[in-house]
């Protein structure tokens, strides 16, 4: 096994070189587990070869104070570029009152870390924050760390105050004793308490600051370690050849149209995965390039211009009620008014700026996968399977790769790497070319979304019915379905069957996927757990299968269904001449999805009056604002935004000028890190709505590209950015990454509806969709 | 045949296919972070380096074209205890989620600014056209290259530095 250099730098600090540690070890040198170095050194060490989760309940498993008074913790929460590594450092220093710079944070390696299972769905900050995991270990071992002082100090705990690592008698300051002196090298012994107490809010010293991002001047010097940037002695060079479509079989492949290429070291296929090694990077790409192989076709791909129409009628589909208060079409039936309008958005990519890359070292029976990975354990475990190697004998080592967003080729390279590895038995290096990384990525779900709202005399709503298709295929492949991503798949394993299911009356209402807009009560087993008033309330969602591989792309289907009822909300309100603000907050029951409507209305300087705004004229350039909501997953975090925009209305171009975000988040750990978050959300869900859209033929996927792919380069104009944060201390933490995301294309299509009084009702907003609604007014 | 390179102030001598884009050469027998493959196609700028003052994409520059030139990258601008002034501006400014743009962005601008310190924030936008980061960090990374450009005795900060 092989440990990083923060691992040995962790266990040099504890006293223990590795060169020492091995020696002790000796004849365990190959087999030795991590336990094994828990043992010897008192650091902590994950449940390596089991997945057996009493392992965290140790306080060992998370936290290690070492001979030098530093601190080790160890977090299964890894960093994606959303400043998590910076955060959970913070945590840490704050709860046992050290320096930030004393804490060691070791971030996803199986062989060291809890298992935390996957790094996503805005759920790191919930679950190592609030009440449990690293926060509450952190809050043990401060508790133990003051039991122990009082007792070799002879003074009360409560006499006692703590101080960068020493604990004092506040009376008699010359009294002291240091973390090291108390517990340095060693282990606690400890279960994690549930009842050890938090360090509140009110006193923070590090966290709740605007902490700089730790890693940011290695990574503006070119310094940092990138998974990229692993070099492994003798490390080879590998390649993939993908078949054209889902569906397609090898039918041949001809070693000699490359073996006799400069480097070519193997040929390596497996069913329907075919990959290349060679010497050089450069040399595998043109073998990949050069290599003959023939494809059986799988079925073609539906025309890309009947997806939706298809998307409704096809079966078998999976049915969710999420919400059925049984009178909807009464309702309907008596209201003043309905309004209908249908929503479509289309498959997007994560498309990340590195293309995925891994490393895989499968030799004498071990394998060793440095991975981008957001699912260190569970791509252990794919691994395993791929290779039919035991669990235990498989360690992957998180390292940082380009911001991720969900599921990009991560895992899908790391299997790659694997397979090309276990068979030349060397070290294999893989970095998807940027066609195999576009084309074949679990994309981010298209959906078609059928809204009707009924509206009463007064102008209240009275009904809301919602019905949705969405087509899936595989996804994260969790602990044991590696078919999930395309080379598990490729390999020969199956992604998770489409189950048909018909849809049974909800007993609880869950608002998980944002299916139901925020303004119904979501009423189901004697309980209302929505955010709004209306209480005649259907939401019906259709799963179908996809003939793309899907996965959790950032706000997974939150955003597309957000995207909908946040329209829908503001051409009712236009409809009945209200203002967009006022109207919203008519029909909201939970008071911190309103307040921050409020905070950025607020900011913003809200201009309150219907939409569209009155006298601007049919050409030209033309100014208008609007706004949308949401309460992320019903309770994982509350954001508003105002977005202000410019429509060209002889081309079609579609500027935002102005982003205006509030968001409450509970208590805030990094000020500027969640500004950051809320900036960049706003700006990827801008550039997700204006321009993006994975497109194809009948034959293949033909977006694999920049050019065919649009991103909103660096050089747009970029808008003004103001964000209204609502520090709440009084609630638990929630995630913060994807809020705003989820609400960018509903406001900035408010926003152009305000300034031309046309509605955007299809994603991505192209200039030629802008041009067709300014020409149907 | 071996080629002779120079990367950040030191000689090189690679044993490589002449046609081999410069990126691997740096990446994989230079061991060099800094440049980095974003799309291998000249889309994105990922593969920035500095060439007689001038930005080139590596990914598509075949080595053979790079011989006896002068290579900066972006470790050759300063570290991180001695950070370049525009390394130092990206720092301040928190310009960072994932960071795999920032060889792109700040190779980019150096180039751009050092040859028109008093580029306009159009001008600038124009040189950024094909600079992308997916994490769109693009707010702070605008401000960043301002604050570089404001170092240089460029013009006062302009509609992308407003805000917040
Ligand atoms: S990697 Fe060279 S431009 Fe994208
Ligand atoms: S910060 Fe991630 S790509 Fe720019």
């Amino acid at each position: 096994m092989r440990f990083t250099p923060e691992a040995n730098e962790a266990l040099a600090r504890a006293g223990f070189s590795r060169r020492t540690f091995l020696k002790g070890a000796g004849v365990l040198l190959v087999g030795f587990s991590a336990a094994a170095v828990g043992e010897r050194t008192g650091l902590a060490q994950g449940p390596f070869g089991t997945q057996d989760r009493r392992v965290a309940r140790q306080l060992d498993s998370w936290l290690a104070i070492g001979a030098d008074g530093r601190v080790t913790a160890y977090t299964g929460k890894c960093e994606l570029g959303q400043g998590m590594f910076t955060v959970q450092t913070q945590l840490v220093a704050e709860e046992l009152s050290v320096a930030l710079h004393r804490v060691h944070l070791i971030q996803c390696d199986t062989a060291l870390t809890p298992d935390q299972g996957t790094t996503s769905g805005s759920q790191s900050t919930p679950t190592n924050f609030n009440h449990r995991n690293l926060a509450q270990a952190a809050a043990t071992a401060r508790e133990a760390l003051v039991g122990m002082a009082a007792r070799k100090l002879g003074v009360p705990a409560s006499g006692l105050a703590l101080e960068d690592g020493v604990i004092h008698a506040k009376e008699t300051p010359a009294k002291r004793v240091t973390y090291a002196q108390l517990v340095g090298g060693r282990k606690f012994e400890l279960e994690v308490s549930d009842t050890a107490k938090r360090r509140p809010a009110s006193e923070w010293t590090v966290l709740g600051k605007p902490i700089g991002r730790i890693g940011l001047p290695e990574i503006a010097t070119g310094q940092f370690e990138y998974v990229h940037n692993v070099h492994v002695p003798g490390m080879l060079h590998g390649q993939v050849v993908r078949p054209p479509t889902v569906g397609a079989a090898l039918a041949g492949v001809d070693e000699h149209s490359v073996s006799g290429l400069p480097g070519f070291v193997k040929l390596v296929v497996r069913k329907n995965f075919v990959g290349v090694v060679c010497e050089k990077p450069w040399q595998a790409i043109q073998a990949a390039r050069a290599l003959k192989a023939t494809w059986t076709p799988g079925p073609p791909l539906p025309p890309q211009a009947q997806l939706y129409e298809r998307l409704r009628s096809q079966q078998p589909s999976r049915d969710t009620l999420v919400v059925d208060s049984g009178d909807v079409d009464r309702t309907l039936a008596q209201a003043a008014t309905v309004l209908k309008a249908t929503y479509l958005y289309p498959y997007q990519m994560h498309g990340s700026m590195g293309t995925s890359c891994a490393v895989a070292d499968v030799s004498h029976g071990k394998a060793t996968v440095w991975s981008p990975t957001q699912s260190a354990y569970p791509t252990r475990s794919g691994v395993a399977m791929l290779l039919g190697m035991a669990v235990d004998d498989v360690h992957v080592i998180f390292k940082q790769g380009a911001g991720c967003y969900g599921l990009n080729g991560a895992d899908t390279v790391s299997y790659d790497a694997a397979l090309l590895s276990q068979a030349v038995g060397r070290p294999v290096r893989i970095q998807l070319t940027r066609k195999d990384e576009m084309v074949w990525e679990n994309f981010g779900y298209a959906y078609v979304l059928d809204q009707r709202v009924g509206v009463d005399a007064g102008g209240t709503i009275v009904a809301w019915d919602c019905e949705t298709w969405s087509p899936t295929r595989g996804n994260r492949p969790g602990y044991g379905r590696p078919g999930n991503v395309i080379t598990g798949f490729l390999a020969g394993f199956e992604p998770e069957p489409f189950d048909a299911r018909a849809a049974t009356p909800p007993t609880r209402f869950r608002n998980g996927a944002n299916a139901a807009p925020s303004y119904v009560a979501g009423c189901a087993g004697g309980t209302c757990d929505g955010a709004g008033t209306v209480r005649s309330e259907r939401v019906l969602a259709h799963q179908v299968a996809s003939p793309f591989f899907t996965g959790p792309l950032r706000s997974p289907s939150r955003l597309q269904n957000t995207f909908a009822h946040e329209s829908m909300m503001d051409e009712v309100a236009a409809h009945l001449k209200a203002d967009p603000v006022a109207f919203r907050l008519k029909h909201l029951s939970d008071p911190r999805l309103a307040d921050v409507v409020k905070a950025a209305a607020r900011r913003a300087g809200w201009d309150a009056r219907p939409s569209p705004r009155p006298g601007n004229p049919r050409t030209g350039v033309v100014h208008g604002r609007g706004i949308a909501c949401v309460a992320y997953e019903g309770d994982n975090g509350y954001s508003a935004l105002v977005a202000e925009v410019e429509v060209d209305q002889d081309t079609g171009r579609i500027t935002v000028t102005r982003f205006v975000a509030g968001q409450d988040c509970g208590p805030i750990s990094n000020p500027d890190g969640m500004r950051n978050q809320i900036e960049g959300g706003a700006l990827q869900g801008m550039s997700r709505v204006l321009g993006e859209a994975v497109t194809w033929d009948e034959e293949k996927v033909t977006s694999l590209d920049w050019r065919s792919y649009h991103s909103l380069p660096v050089g747009i104009r970029v808008p003004v950015f103001e964000s209204e944060l609502l520090n709440r201390t009084d609630v638990p933490a929630t995630g913060a990454g994807e809020t705003v995301i989820t609400i960018a294309a509903a406001a900035i299509g408010n926003a152009v509806f305000d300034a031309t009084g046309a509605r955007l009702r299809e994603a991505p907003f192209t200039p030629e969709r802008v041009r067709a609604a300014l020409a149907a007014r | 045949m071996p080629l002779s390179l120079v990367v950040n102030g030191r000689p090189h001598s690679v044993d490589v296919d002449p046609s081999t884009p410069l990126l691997y050469v740096l990446s994989d027998d230079l061991r060099l972070r800094g440049p980095k493959f974003g799309c291998g196609l000249g889309q994105c700028g990922a593969c920035t380096v500095i060439v007689r003052g001038q930005a080139i994409r590596s990914c598509v520059t075949p080595v053979r074209l790079m011989a006896g030139a002068e290579i900066t990258t972006l470790e050759g601008l300063g570290s991180p205890e001695k950070p370049h002034p525009i390394q130092q501006a990206f720092i301040d400014e928190q310009a960072a989620q994932c960071g795999f743009c920032l060889n792109a962005v700040i190779m980019t601008a150096k180039a751009f600014l050092d040859q028109h310190p008093t580029a306009s924030d159009e001008e600038i936008r124009s040189a950024f056209a094909n600079v992308l980061c997916r994490c769109f960090t693009h707010t702070r990374l605008m401000k960043a290259i301002d604050r570089y450009r404001r170092g240089l005795g460029g013009p006062a900060a302009g509609d992308q530095a407003r805000g917040r």
